[in-house]
């Protein structure tokens, strides 16, 4: 189980607004997160991940405490390792495709297996630079899976796919998710998206 | 024709830069990671030597390394070692006055590299040095050459505080820059002319270089 209590002050152009979200995320579960632009679909990502650090709150995972700003606990991200897909996929420049998955895991059956999944296994040898936005964005998501994380936290990470290319992607990770028993959050602009794929939702006004 | 006053300057120049690229980098970075006081003033103090005249920083590296007080006296005593009108001072004094022109191109790069790029590193389980050896040093090479021929280039024309500290001696302090000074002095327009051409022929293979290099690798659109 994923508690979650958080409140953070948000930067807006005139004036301030509170992200203040609480709730509980069901292990396993896959959680559509959706809500107006700029009300902090992805802090509220990044605070789960450690990297950002809200004015008050309390995240507890699977009895594990990540963050207690009461008692002064905060465990940085290296030690909360989610799985994340950045927006703007956060890819490394100097790497190639084989080479970012050999950065997260040195499990080679599990990166080749990552490959095939993503339709990326021709392309090992390409830098970010030469793969298209859909290549670049299914690049970033097996890279977030690599280190087969326990919490994968999505930031609209099918937003430059193709339908086609979409639906068979999400059939083929809610595979992978099972075989994980990963807890998913999903940021998605497009409540149509995620249906069929998503079992709960958390909406950020 | 004297040619000591070329290798000095070369060997000034490699030496400060390597210096420089190992303490620069590291200062750089931590300089390119979020905003503090103390970073306003070590940035400020770095940046001096480029509005500070030459002369000026000469001067008080001259009477902070006076073997006669202070600082100088103590190195004299405790570790007999003395920086005015030596090699070591030469160094001493390249290495603070060329310090903005290494860290300045490559605290910008650093922080003109996404965010996410070290944040998805870290959620990957990789360490601050981890992340910066494998994922923000290769993604700024460009400037990381620029830094570097800027440095030597700035070593190689250093002229007033290298003159304040180290003096005119002949094979110990007399680099490149002091020698076209002294044979104007003396009238020998020769050798300045000798030494002047083979100190704008390196340089301009250098900036030359840096050119070609980098429009080779603005192909990465981080550049």
């Amino acid at each position: 189980m994923i508690d979650l209590s958080i409140e953070k002050k948000l930067k807006v152009y005139q004036g301030k607004q509170v992200l203040k979200i609480s709730h509980q995320f069901v292990p396993g579960s896959i959680t559509k997160v959706y809500g107006p632009s700029g009300a902090g679909k992805t802090t509220l990502l990044k605070i789960i991940a450690g990297l950002v650090s809200p004015e008050k709150g309390k995240i507890v995972v699977d009895n594990q405490t990540w963050l207690d700003t009461g008692s002064n606990i905060n465990l940085p991200p290296q030690k909360r390792m989610p799985g994340f897909v950045f927006q703007d996929y956060a890819l490394f420049p100097n790497m190639t495709v084989l080479a970012h998955l050999q950065y997260a895991t040195t499990d080679t059956e599990w990166i080749k297996r990552l490959l095939f999944l993503g339709k990326l296994d021709t392309l090992t040898d390409h830098k970010p630079i030469y793969l298209s936005g859909g290549q670049q964005q299914r690049l970033a998501i097996l890279r977030a899976l690599a280190i087969k994380p326990k919490l994968v936290l999505m930031d609209e990470p099918f937003s430059a796919l193709d339908p086609d290319m979409k639906t068979e992607l999400i059939a083929d990770l809610k595979l992978v998710f099972k075989e994980l028993a990963a807890t998913i959050l999903i940021v998605s602009h497009n409540p149509q998206e995620l249906e069929g794929l998503a079992d709960g939702e958390l909406y950020i006004p | 024709m004297d040619l000591s006053p070329i290798w000095l300057t070369l060997k000034l120049a490699a030496i400060t830069t390597s210096l420089l690229f190992i303490v620069g980098l590291p200062i750089a970075w931590w300089l390119s990671r979020g905003r503090s006081f103390l970073k306003t003033i070590v940035e400020a103090v770095i940046t001096m030597p480029l509005v500070l005249p030459p002369s000026v920083l000469g001067f008080y590296l001259l009477l902070a390394f006076s073997p006669q007080h202070g600082l100088g006296k103590w190195l004299q005593d405790t570790f007999d070692t003395q920086f005015v009108f030596s090699f070591k001072g030469l160094v001493l004094a390249s290495f603070i006055y060329s310090m903005p022109f290494m860290t300045g191109p490559i605290k910008s790069a650093l922080q003109q590299l996404p965010v996410s790029l070290a944040q998805a590193s870290y959620t990957l389980g990789k360490t601050p040095w981890q992340t910066f050896k494998s994922v923000l040093v290769p993604n700024i090479k460009p400037s990381l050459l620029t830094a570097i021929v800027l440095t030597l280039a700035h070593t190689l024309g250093e002229f007033g505080v290298v003159l304040m500290i180290g003096g005119n001696i002949p094979g110990v302090t007399r680099v490149a820059s002091i020698a076209v000074y002294d044979s104007v002095e003396r009238m020998d327009y020769a050798a300045a002319n000798t030494y002047s051409l083979i100190l704008f022929c390196i340089t301009f293979v250098m900036v030359i270089s840096v050119f070609v290099f980098n429009k080779y690798q603005a192909k990465s659109p981080l550049e």
